[in-house]
């Protein structure tokens, strides 16, 4: 008797909960409505089922329960029941089956009039291209990867010249317009996903794969990478923003083609000089960083990192909390740097200055250390040079006191909190693994060591 | 001369009684004590892997508490974890111990046919549980490739664990199947060769019937994982492009050409499906006696019920690709896979169906019978 209340509380409390569960789908944001009646049918089909079955079993430990005296009767089969059970089953399957099978066919036949865009992924950021007014994209091919060009388009293809290429995780679609996105991996495996869309498929290395929709709201939907792709997998974000198409427009005509990103010009170091006397204040004459104004060494850094560093102070994604005074400081010193071509000259002028190391601050357990910094190796290498292409600067024979103040703003939220910052957001991810202040000490101290 | 079975021809029977205790118990031909063997093994990586999702909750319980899990070791954890349970541990227990013990005593043969390979089968088990514990302790530790150990990643820069880990994993799988061959070998001959007098087939406990149409499963499913733990072998160490396209893996090219990380899925998902249904099966087939058994009344539906368990064997060699539907493989693959998916959960629901009708008409509750109703109630809601 027992185990039939249990039962029957079972059926009771599934309905309640279901009915009144804090637990409901993420918001649709895309033409897939389809995908959640499919499951929605589901739930229905498999809901009556485990209801009937329960209650019926409740039912037969009450009825059938130990009487004295009472006999079991012998049916070992009965094949109408048999039968019919099975083709109950069946119907419902098929109940199951059809809705799915319908909404697969629209997901493989993607609209003529849609538009594309090109997913790039690799470990562990999104890039994407957008065909230009050609509305072709150029030929790819993963082994012609480079600094210069990321995406390893073909320079020599007519088509690609005039292809539209993103380097940050933030793609723009326009709003009610069907897109259909082709995915392409530059290293192993990913999957584009995004809530919101219902719609996901896996990046292949070597091949092309897609997915379309029709984004019916306007907003920031994340993108998720579902598909395991190493030990940074948890921090490949990315975000699909959803414009009107007068918005969408206006953005798309701020990017930069592939032949505007391959002829960009190197900056003038000569001219960078000049500029460069107010950074000298307090990073020296040389680049070499003076701690007790609290500015680290920055001769030896490549020019990548410096110009995106210096762009995030600028646009206000770096410097901005109120934890940050040192970095409020150099908002105000960037400011000095009026545009591209100033940057570009300055960090010109940075890259000529010799690269000494400088005086080590602080101690640390190495062996620790060395054991916490496998994790770093990943990105910023065994050697702690740093990968352009993991946007991983370099930090072997940097200010040791500047990484360890960084890691703590990384962890603290510091740094690295701001959205837009996607990289030192990714860092702030990694930095959650640094437990205590002896932590990033030793892991510091063993960065000395490189 | 009429036919007499092989078990009741005595006079014919080679008798393996043990000598010493080494042939008693270590050295031992004998079905039970290999089923004994295989049990223990298995349950001790068991508890291994039990240690694993320990530590893996307390990372998602309390994030980043704990000095000993950074995110090289998460990803191990995870990998060895789901490893661990569904070949060594599960694959191991139903067929190497379960199957052992069982399928002679239930069957009425003196022993398995084979008793020496039977013998040498839990010894080359150990030695693949033993290449897989040494694995923890490499340089770079084990694997973190997810238990899939799908390539590019399971061998790229970018996991943990690509330089050894991945290579003693590999080798580790291929013993495993060497030695599953050898067990696997021994009981479909048993059950197909050497039943007593009367023990039809049609008559078969449902436990034999499970574990033998696994076993089944387990041949033809297995070598597609070991043609896969070899061709990723060669792609990691003689850089072989089997699984491996044109890349380049952060910033360098690595110089592989032309192969298919699709493939591997392919070859790995022919084997991982009916995976699922050699680990279930012999389960199935368990709680099916259990629960006749206990309720004291005979199996309803016994002969609807083997069939089921055949049926599930056959469509279990066609539904792999339902892992794949959005693995970028041809997307029209998915109505063939979905349609044939949601067919094998028919020959499953009758199995549902009958186990309550079986215990429906109930006489007394066993205690006993507790946990196998529980599995039965658990599955159905699952």
């Amino acid at each position: 008797m027992p185990f039939a209340v249990v039962l029957i509380l079972l059926v009771v409390g599934s309905i309640l909960f279901h009915i009144l569960s804090p637990w409901t789908f993420t918001e649709l944001a895309s033409n897939w409505a389809m995908v959640d009646f499919t499951v929605d049918i589901t739930l229905w089909v498999t809901g009556v089922v485990f209801v009937a079955v329960n209650l019926f079993m409740a039912y037969c430990v009450i009825k059938f329960r130990h009487k004295k005296g009472a006999r079991s009767t012998y049916e070992p089969e009965n094949k109408k029941l048999e039968t019919w059970l099975t083709g109950l089953t069946a119907v419902g399957v098929a109940a199951m089956l059809t809705p799915g099978l319908v909404v697969w066919d629209q997901f493989v036949s993607v609209p003529e009039e849609a538009h594309v865009v090109e997913a790039v992924g690799q470990q562990w950021h999104w890039t994407f291209r957008y065909p230009g007014k050609d509305g072709k994209l150029g030929e790819v091919d993963n082994e012609r990867i480079s600094s210069q060009n990321p995406f390893g388009i073909d320079p020599e293809d007519p088509n690609g010249q005039d292809d539209i290429v993103v380097y940050s995780p933030e793609a723009h679609i326009p709003l009610d317009r069907p897109v259909k996105f082709l995915l392409r991996s530059k290293d192993v495996l990913h999957d584009f996903a995004v809530a919101q869309f219902r719609v996901k498929m896996d990046l292949v290395p070597g091949m092309d794969t897609f997915l379309w929709l029709t984004p019916t709201k306007a907003g920031r939907f994340e993108i998720l990478c579902e598909e395991l792709c190493g030990i940074g997998h948890h921090t490949m974000r990315g975000a699909v923003i959803v414009d009107e198409q007068q918005d969408f427009d206006n953005w798309l005509a701020r990017q930069s083609t592939f032949s505007e990103h391959m002829a960009t010009p190197e900056g003038n170091a000569a001219i960078g000089a000049a500029q460069y006397g107010i950074c000298a204040a307090c990073h020296g004459q040389q680049g070499e960083g003076i701690v007790a104004m609290n500015a680290p060494k920055i001769a030896g850094m490549p020019d990548w990192y410096l110009k995106r560093q210096i762009k995030n102070y600028k646009r206000g994604l770096r410097g901005v909390h109120a934890d940050d005074k040192f970095g409020q400081q150099m908002v105000g010193m960037v400011a000095t740097l009026v545009d591209d071509t100033a940057i570009d000259n300055v960090t010109a002028h940075i890259a000529t200055f010799p690269d000494k190391p400088p005086e080590t601050t602080i101690d640390g357990d190495l062996a620790h250390g060395k054991k916490l910094y496998a994790v770093c190796a990943y990105c910023h290498g065994g050697d702690g040079m740093g990968n352009e292409a993991l946007n991983a600067p370099r930090i072997a024979g940097m200010s040791d006191w500047y990484i360890a103040r960084q890691l703590s703003n990384f962890k603290e939220g510091v740094r690295g909190a701001h959205p837009g910052d996607y990289y030192g957001f990714q860092m702030g991810l990694m930095g959650q693994s640094l437990h205590d202040e002896q932590a990033v000490n030793n892991i510091v101290a063993y960065i000395n060591t490189l | 001369m009429s036919y007499v079975a092989i078990a009741d021809r005595d006079h014919e029977q080679e008798h393996h009684d043990p000598q010493t205790f080494i042939t008693k118990y270590i050295w031992s031909q004998d079905h039970k004590v290999i089923a004994v063997q295989y049990g223990i093994t298995a349950i001790f990586v068991g508890l291994i892997a039990l240690c694993l999702s320990a530590m893996m909750r307390l990372q998602l319980g309390f994030p980043d508490e704990f000095t000993f899990i950074n995110p090289e070791n998460y990803y191990q954890f995870i990998t060895m974890h789901g490893m661990i349970m569904v070949i060594y541990l599960l694959t191991a227990l139903f067929l190497g111990g379960f199957g052992n013990y069982l399928i002679p005593l239930m069957c009425g043969s003196r022993d398995m046919v084979f008793p020496y390979l039977n013998m040498l089968s839990y010894w080359v088990y150990l030695l693949s549980v033993i290449i897989l514990i040494i694995s923890f302790f490499v340089p770079g530790g084990s694997t973190g490739a997810g238990w899939t150990l799908y390539p590019p990643q399971a061998i790229m820069q970018g996991t943990p664990g690509i330089d050894l880990g991945i290579i003693l994993m590999l080798v580790s799988l291929a013993v495993f199947i060497v030695a599953f061959t050898m067990g696997g070998l021994n009981y479909v001959t048993t059950v197909l060769q050497a039943r007593c007098k009367g023990m039809t087939l049609m008559r078969m406990p449902l436990s034999v019937w499970g574990i033998f149409t696994a076993t089944v499963l387990g041949l033809l499913a297995f070598p597609a994982l070991l043609v896969s733990a070899i061709m990723m072998l060669l792609d990691k160490t003689l850089l072989t492009s089997f699984f491996m396209p044109a890349i380049s893996s952060m910033g360098a090219d690595p110089g592989y050409t032309g192969g298919s990380p699709i493939l591997f899925q392919h070859l790995f998902w022919f084997f991982g499906h009916p995976e699922v249904y050699i680990v279930a099966l012999p389960a199935f087939g368990i709680v099916s006696d259990l629960l006749s058994t206990h309720a004291r009344k005979n199996i309803f539906g016994y002969r609807m019920m083997v069939w089921a368990i055949i049926a599930i064997g056959g469509l279990s060699f066609v539904v792999w690709a339902h892992h794949m539907y959005v693995s970028g493989m041809n997307p029209y693959f998915g109505f063939f896979f979905a349609t044939t998916t949601l067919i094998i959960a028919v020959p499953t629901a009758i199995k549902v169906y009958n186990w309550r009708f079986g215990k429906a008409i109930f006489t007394c509750v066993s205690r006993c019978c507790f946990p196998s109703a529980l599995f039965s109630r658990l599955f159905m809601a699952g």
